[in-house]
């Protein structure tokens, strides 16, 4: 609906950095600041193979430190903001939590929700799921348990890069109670499950760190909602990993919902590997936060898989939102479909990196990729670069990406009809916004994103 | 005695144009309650520039004279005041909409436009049932409704749904820009019979065609001949017939 120009040619050598450059002695100091709390952190009883875990990611990140914009996938996003004060994690569980306070929060329909408050399970508002084929639950329950256990070793920290992402070895070495999920081998879940992590005034200073794991055994299916929410206006960082393994002929639908606190920062990784003939949606909804990240990487690991990743976000004022995805195709015949849509209004800034990797085997890819961005303002800035990297011959691959503003022919179409401009802009703006919504299979998560879309620029305009 | 309100339109000595360009050079036309005017011309005359100007498309440019509807100064309007003082455009190329229903756009206009006028707005059913006894009017499908706005119509239903919104939201004076085009004979005659059906004493209609063969449906009290940006012809629906027999070239000429 936009008269499209990419304003960013992929790859170009001389583009602008983002943000003032961060003195190299304050981001050291400050990352020893974590390393330093490392030794502090207080973790209750837990296994072994955990401690190891967070004792080498601690290791790697005191050598990665915090990104920079020298640093290629930070190049349009400064972490600036963030490093003026070191987060600490919230060390024991706030009682202030009510049923009333989180149902704004909740989809009709048959729901299981975990609620996690300041990064701590909230049992007497959550269901765990925990029968013989299905397993839904925090991960400190998970671990409780030693058969259980033992599955979620199998997987923990199998597909998390520590080693080249500072954010990711940060969660890694101070991860908080999460998610485990695990479905069977030809197991439907039987309630789609909402992970809620809430974040109120106590919050405020805190580092949140929550680990999640998703296992679908071979021809699983499951329905995993992160929903990121706060009561109030607090200051802190969320940090969240999660690790998806999406087995043979498994489908899996995962979802983000970022409305973070207006004063925190979110950086949200999934990494996920997809076996044979297995579906993965992720769709990523970004509306809250002064600085978000989300970082979300699946490897097609098996024959004639897909993979859907679909986006929108939806700022204004100083916010911005940086959405950094990579498809690696390893086998044949895999099709990834990307489509990311942005509304910016205000002096808000909105990055997007999407990589798509074709390995030499991976014949027959079909892969597509686009980001389409409307601003509403003259302050608003986009960055994207959609990236393409194919090393096999016989492959269908396109990419994409646009960005203009209101389209002035339909805006005056709207207008002879007698709609003054800011519900004619309004309208234009959510119709923008409802195709990428179109994507989503379950009308309950779809309606209330249309609604928090269409609310977003209620005002204004 | 003076009337202030003695034209529905009144515009003198109207000159406008787009990227520095003048196009209309100085049009003077007044039109009454009940009629209806044809403008024509041939391609480049300015018809299509008079027919947005009207609407207040900002695309062009006023560089001189003026324009009063029911006398008040029209040009200084916004395109959505124009509308709910009840100018409508029929638009040569109606434009598409996806993600937007046809159902809601009909709605959100029509509310607008009582609101403008203090009036309350509708309720949903109510409307459904306004818009479904309009939509007989031109031959529509009430699956129109939930299709997105003009997205993937054919030229003639993009027409018809122009009407409609013409039938839903009741114009006093209604412009149709080259509404004829691109219809076969079928599509025509629904469209014209929709406009046939609005007529009436306190509405007025300015019909912009390049031929004759629409008019043979919507029969003009008037025809104006428009040629490098201003009228030079002027009569009753005669003329029309003339034009289709002899073109335009013998009034260039004499322009």
């Amino acid at each position: 609906m936009t008269d499209a120009v990419l304003t960013q040619a992929p790859d170009s050598p001389e583009v602008e950095r983002v943000g003032a450059p961060i003195p190299h002695a304050t981001r050291d100091a400050r990352a020893a600041e974590y390393v330093g709390q490392f030794g502090e952190f207080a973790r209750g009883q837990e296994p072994m193979w955990l401690g190891a875990q967070r004792r080498a990611a601690i290791e790697s990140f005191a050598t990665l430190g915090f990104p920079t914009t020298s640093n290629e996938d930070w190049h349009f996003t400064s972490v600036a903001a963030l490093l003026e004060r070191t987060y600490v994690p919230v060390a024991t569980a706030s009682e202030a939590l009510s049923a009333r306070d989180i149902a704004r929060f909740q989809f009709e329909g048959d729901w299981q929700t975990l609620v996690f408050l300041n990064g701590h399970f909230v049992g007497q508002l959550s269901q765990i799921e925990s029968g013989l084929k299905v397993y839904a639950g925090p991960m400190s329950d998970a671990l409780s348990d030693e058969a259980r256990a033992r599955i979620v070793e199998r997987h923990f920290g199998g597909l998390a890069d520590t080693r080249t992402h500072a954010f990711t070895a940060l969660n890694s070495a101070f991860s908080g109670d999460g998610a485990f999920i695990h479905v069977a081998a030809d197991t439907v879940a039987p309630r789609n499950v909402h992970l809620l992590f809430v974040s109120d005034d106590a919050a405020e200073g805190a580092l949140v760190s929550p680990r999640n794991a998703i296992v679908l055994e071979h021809h699983a299916e499951a329905t995993v909602m992160e929903s990121y929410v706060a009561l109030g206006n607090a200051n802190y960082l969320t940090n969240a990993v999660t690790e998806v393994y999406v087995g043979d002929g498994a489908r899996l639908r995962h979802y983000k919902i970022q409305r973070e606190s207006i004063n925190a920062y979110h950086v949200g990784s999934w990494y996920a590997n997809q076996g044979r003939a297995c579906t993965y949606e992720a769709f990523s909804f970004a509306i809250g936060a002064d600085m978000s990240r989300t970082n979300i990487a699946t490897l097609l690991d098996g024959e004639g898989s897909h993979v859907s990743l679909d986006g929108l976000y939806l700022v204004n004022g100083d916010q911005t939102v940086d959405h950094q995805t990579s498809v690696i195709h390893a086998k044949e015949s895999c099709t990834s479909h990307e489509l990311y849509k942005g509304v910016l209004d205000g002096d808000s800034h909105a990055v997007f990196n999407g990589k798509v990797y074709v390995h030499p085997e991976a014949q027959k890819t079909d892969g597509k990729q686009s980001n389409n961005n409307l601003l509403l303002s003259e302050g608003a800035r986009v960055d994207t670069k959609p990236q393409l990297e194919i090393y096999a011959d016989d492959v269908k691959c396109t990419h994409g990406a646009t960005i203009g503003p209101v389209d002035s022919t339909a805006l005056f179409y709207l207008k002879s009809r007698g709609i003054g401009p800011s519900i004619a802009i309004r309208l234009l703006t959510y119709a923008f916004a409802a195709e990428v919504l179109e994507e989503l299979t379950i009308p309950a998560v779809r309606d209330e994103l249309e609604r928090l879309a269409f609310e977003r620029f209620a005002v204004g305009a | 005695m003076s009337i202030k309100n003695e034209y529905m339109l009144d515009i003198k000595s109207l000159r406008a144009g787009i990227a520095e360009r003048e196009i209309l050079k100085g049009i003077n036309l007044t039109i009454n309650p009940g009629e209806v005017h044809a403008v024509m011309g041939p391609n480049g005359s300015g018809k299509s520039t008079l027919a947005q100007v009207l609407a207040g498309n900002p695309a062009y440019e006023v560089l001189g004279g003026s324009a009063t509807y029911n006398g008040e100064e029209l040009l200084v309007l916004e395109p959505e005041v124009r509308a709910q003082k009840g100018i409508f455009l029929a638009f040569q190329y109606p434009v598409e909409i996806p993600g937007v229903t046809n159902a809601y756009f009909l709605r959100s206009a029509y509310n607008e436009i009582r609101k403008a006028r203090g009036e309350e707005e509708i309720d949903p059913l109510d409307f459904l049932d306004l818009i479904e006894e309009r939509m007989k009017l031109v031959e529509m499908d009430s699956s129109m409704l939930n299709r997105s706005v003009n997205a993937g119509f054919s030229g003639g239903e993009k027409k018809r749904n122009e009407i409609l919104q013409m039938a839903v939201l009741q114009p006093k004076l209604a412009i149709l820009d080259e509404t004829d085009s691109g219809l076969d004979i079928d599509a025509l005659r629904i469209v014209a019979g929709g406009v046939n059906a609005l007529r009436r004493p306190d509405n007025a209609t300015i019909v912009v065609t390049h031929y004759q063969r629409l008019l043979n449906y919507i029969v003009p009290d008037f025809v104006h001949v428009l040629a490098n940006g201003r009228i030079v012809r002027s009569g009753g629906k005669e003329l029309a017939l003339e034009l289709e027999e002899r073109g335009y070239d013998w009034l260039l000429d004499a322009a």
